[in-house]
């Protein structure tokens, strides 16, 4: 079934505007120089936070950290590997991909942790940066409960990635 | 990120000396520095051709079609701001580009929207403006393109095949959100 999401997908939105004269091919590359524009702004920031990752677990760091989490996170059915990702999600997108692209790779894509790994980015924003910019253009200083609701929304699912793949690929 | 990047570098070389681990730590650095230039190069392939559909879909029509779709639902979840016709077409925008993943043009329209909102308010975030500010830091993304081009990167099989894990966290964790900030926004006045 996955199978097909990606090539229904590209020929399906290729048809429809097509039947609705829009200019297909034009479309398609402005939006890749778009893409191409936002890998070139993570470049710098991917190899200096693979950088510090790569530091943080060869020196036995990261493995203590997830041993300490592994308890807590075992009670709530997430994989201890993952406690890195949850960790930076909120504060720094290029981080959370330099950190979760370390767990797939070291438990390959396709293994549970990996997913779980995978999920927690597709379910999550960077919250603290999404704020930042939304209160600094509406010049609001008194935030209220908007980071604890946010960081609320975060955690559930961060907790919701675990239990759908342990649901979903059994 | 300065906090992140020390806190990340300073434990690095603190435990490493004390586990005798410098030469790991040291190879390490480098060995980073190379996967970070590998990881960007193979996730450059899937991110352009995906922000390709999107803008697309974005260009034949798709993104105002959702923005139809979600006018009713904003409705309810922010009446107030809903009631304006200029703020409702800026926050279905947002909301809709949201959906497609097209971050860039998603965050000009909220702002503006946040503004709209903000207006005379005296600094002080309202209860819908905390609502909508909790939606954006909840995602919505219908494919979560970031995701799966890091899956594909990697060498996994079915890169998309965690859609309907996404699709049901994303779920949860937005009703969460929402939620919470219904049940604080009479603690926090």
């Amino acid at each position: 079934m996955s199978d097909y999401v990606v090539p229904v997908v590209l020929a399906g939105a290729a048809l429809y505007a097509l039947a609705r004269r829009s200019d297909v091919y034009a479309a398609l590359t402005d939006g890749a120089a778009e893409g191409l524009k936002t890998v070139w702004r993570i470049f710098p920031s991917l190899v200096a936070l693979l950088t510090a990752v790569y530091m943080f677990r060869a020196s036995g760091a990261l493995d203590s950290l997830t041993a300490w989490c592994a308890p807590a996170l075992g009670w709530l059915g997430v994989p201890p590997e993952t406690a890195g990702i949850m960790l930076v999600r909120p504060v720094s997108g290029s981080a959370a991909l330099a950190v979760a692209g370390e767990v797939m790779a070291a438990h390959g894509p396709d293994s549970a942790i990996g997913r779980t790994a995978a999920v927690m980015l597709g379910c999550s924003e960077t919250t603290f940066y999404t704020v930042a910019v939304y209160f600094g253009a509406a010049k609001i200083r008194r935030t209220r409960h908007t980071i604890p609701a946010a960081l609320i929304a975060d955690l559930t699912g961060f907790l919701a990635a675990a239990w759908t793949v342990r649901l979903f690929f059994p | 990120m300065d906090a992140v990047w020390t806190i990340l570098t300073v434990t690095a070389v603190i435990w490493g000396a004390a586990a005798g681990r410098m030469g790991a730590v040291s190879a390490a650095a480098l060995e980073g520095a190379a996967a970070g230039v590998q990881l960007c190069l193979s996730l450059a392939g899937a991110v352009c051709l995906w922000s390709g559909v999107m803008e697309l879909l974005r260009r034949c029509g798709l993104a105002e079609k959702l923005a139809g779709l979600l006018r009713p639902v904003l409705g309810r979840l922010l009446p107030r701001a809903a009631a304006n016709p200029d703020t409702l077409a800026a926050l279905s925008g947002n909301m809709s580009a949201n959906l497609l993943g097209l971050g860039n043009a998603a965050t000009p329209l909220g702002m503006e929207a946040a503004c709209a909102m903000a207006a005379g308010c005296g600094g002080r975030a309202s209860d819908e403006l905390v609502r909508l500010v909790v939606l954006n830091t909840a995602s919505i993304q219908l494919l979560p393109t970031t995701a799966a081009s890091l899956r594909a990167a990697l060498g996994s099989t079915a890169p998309l095949d965690i859609l309907p894990c996404v699709w049901v966290s994303s779920a949860l964790s937005v009703t969460a959100g929402l939620l919470a900030a219904r049940l604080l926004e009479g603690v926090w006045r």
